[in-house]
């Protein structure tokens, strides 16, 4: 065979190749396609909420495997400016909303959350990328929190509001959020947590609150909260899938 | 049981490449709970020597430079810095999320495949008949005789039923490493790990499952490509019509 014809060959092979693989993305890629897939999760859902006990704890660890360097993943210092600002003064100005459908909506400092009902934990955080890492996990627990402000019949979903934009270019949509449903809300070791390995929680981790929704993976875990919005449903709420990644193509039930 | 089989081997050809995609989302492997840099065991990976960048798989304290495979990858002029390449993943460009939702929803497939097969396998008898070895076989001049007809790849004919080799190879995929895959894939889910502890204690840790999880995938991938190599060597169209209709009437 002739050098040329080789050649030849081996660009049409090259670019049958190209055209396969290409097919294949688009298949693979296709909303449709994609949104088809994800019935998966409504049977991993609807499989472990049959299956097992909602109020199983995750396995908590003795104090020696917390782990030496614990990441840190999305924004870690977020450069919004109402959130500067809060930071700069320590937190004081702070206050947690929490309102939607509940009967007494409340405003909460740094202080008001450290009164109420507390938990600790030592736990292990999975990210979706892979890795894992073992801390403990201080904070107020969330049902007696949402007892507190008291729940309406309709409420269904608590949609977690962010401080942090982690894509600034897509505007307000860009903004971190995530929601858990109330299983997960009154699950006794969901927490919002304040303190991380018995120091106040960093700014790299969330400060200075993060949620705690142990049993699904670390996207779950909301940074930098700053409103608890107590929903029947979150399709109007941002991209409309529940969380910033969500609405990015990740599973809206992150047990898996 | 055929049927079982085709799905079971769509389900392996889907999860292999999406399994792919989710490690590149982080290409280092870890024994025990917990992704402690120091007990890394396997890293790929791309860095700069002199102005340019070379790939690279690190195992245990060695290090392979893979340029153009894994951590620098591609053909030249479009390469990327990812673990595996864009042809060896679903989908080819890097999207986790994408990868996830593929390799999710295939493995209910390979859950329903292998369950068919083991349950329609097991309660008829067929998987003790056709993939147990026979006390035949296991004398010590049968199974030289077969070691020896595959090393010089003479096959005894396929309405013999399976031989030796084959049946141990089978046997280990249905009965010990595609369960493996289930249970590790399982131990890394953090709902299944709080209610099911032990799926993660059985490898010793979290990130052993993960490790456990990518080791069986290469077992598997190598098994696949023995399989289809002696499917070629061998009588291929008589073997898939037999894979795909049985032996029914021969028609030959």
């Amino acid at each position: 065979m002739t050098a040329s014809r080789r050649s030849w060959l081996r660009g049409l092979s090259a670019a049958a190749a190209a055209a396969f693989v290409s097919a294949c993305d688009r298949i693979a890629g296709d909303p449709g396609v994609r949104a088809g897939l994800r019935s998966a999760e409504r049977l991993n859902l609807g499989l472990h909420r049959a299956l097992f006990d909602r109020r199983t704890l995750a396995r908590e660890y003795p104090e020696v495997a917390i782990s030496a360097n614990f990441p840190a993943n999305g924004s870690t210092n977020p450069s919004d400016l109402d959130y500067r600002a809060l930071a700069e003064g320590g937190f004081a100005a702070y206050r947690l909303v929490v309102d939607g459908l509940v009967d007494r909506p409340l405003s909460l400092d740094i202080a008001a959350l450290r009164a109420l009902p507390a938990r600790s934990q030592v736990t292990r955080h999975d990210c979706v990328e892979g890795w894992s890492a073992i801390a403990r996990w201080s904070g107020a627990r969330l049902a007696p929190l949402l007892a507190q402000a008291g729940l309406k019949p309709e409420a269904r979903y608590l949609v977690f509001h962010c401080f942090d934009t982690l894509d600034p270019e897509a505007g307000e949509q860009g903004r971190y959020y995530e929601s858990i449903d109330l299983v997960d809300a009154l699950h006794p070791q969901t927490l919002l947590a304040y303190e991380m390995n018995g120091a106040p929680l960093g700014i790299a981790h969330g400060a200075p609150i993060r949620l705690r929704v142990e049993r699904q993976l670390g996207y779950k875990h909301a940074k930098y909260v700053r409103r608890i919005e107590v929903v029947a449903d979150f399709s109007h709420i941002s991209g409309g899938r529940g969380g910033f990644w969500e609405d990015r193509g990740y599973e809206w039930y992150a047990g898996i | 049981m055929r049927l079982a089989h085709v799905l079971i081997a769509a389900a392996v050809l889907l999860l292999l490449p999406s399994g792919l995609q989710i490690f590149n989302a982080h290409p280092t492997l870890y024994t025990g709970e917990t992704s402690a840099r120091e007990r890394a065991w396997l890293q790929i990976g791309s860095r700069e020597r002199g102005d340019s960048l070379t790939g690279y798989l690190r195992l245990g304290g060695r290090e392979i430079e893979t340029t153009g495979l894994l951590g620098w990858s591609g053909p030249a002029g479009e390469r990327e810095k990812r673990a595996f390449p864009a042809w060896a993943t679903l989908p080819g460009y890097q999207s986790l999320a994408t990868g996830r939702n593929w390799h999710l929803a295939a493995a209910w497939l390979l859950g329903l495949g292998l369950g068919v097969y083991l349950a329609v396998g097991l309660a008829s008898g067929r998987l003790a008949a056709v993939l147990v070895p026979t006390r035949r076989m296991l004398r010590p001049r049968a199974v030289l005789a077969d070691l020896v007809g595959h090393l010089t790849l003479r096959f005894p004919p396929a309405e013999q039923g399976y031989n030796l080799l084959q049946r141990l190879a089978y046997l280990s995929v249905v009965a010990v490493a595609l369960p493996l895959m289930i249970v590790s894939g399982l131990a890394m889910s953090p709902a299944v790990h709080a209610a099911a502890p032990w799926t993660g204690d059985l490898f010793g840790g979290r990130q052993s499952a993960r490790s456990a999880h990518f080791l069986g995938a290469l077992a598997l991938a190598l098994f696949f490509f023995v399989h289809m190599a002696m499917l070629v060597l061998h009588q291929p169209l008589r073997r898939l019509r037999l894979m795909t209709f049985g032996p029914g009437k021969d028609r030959s």
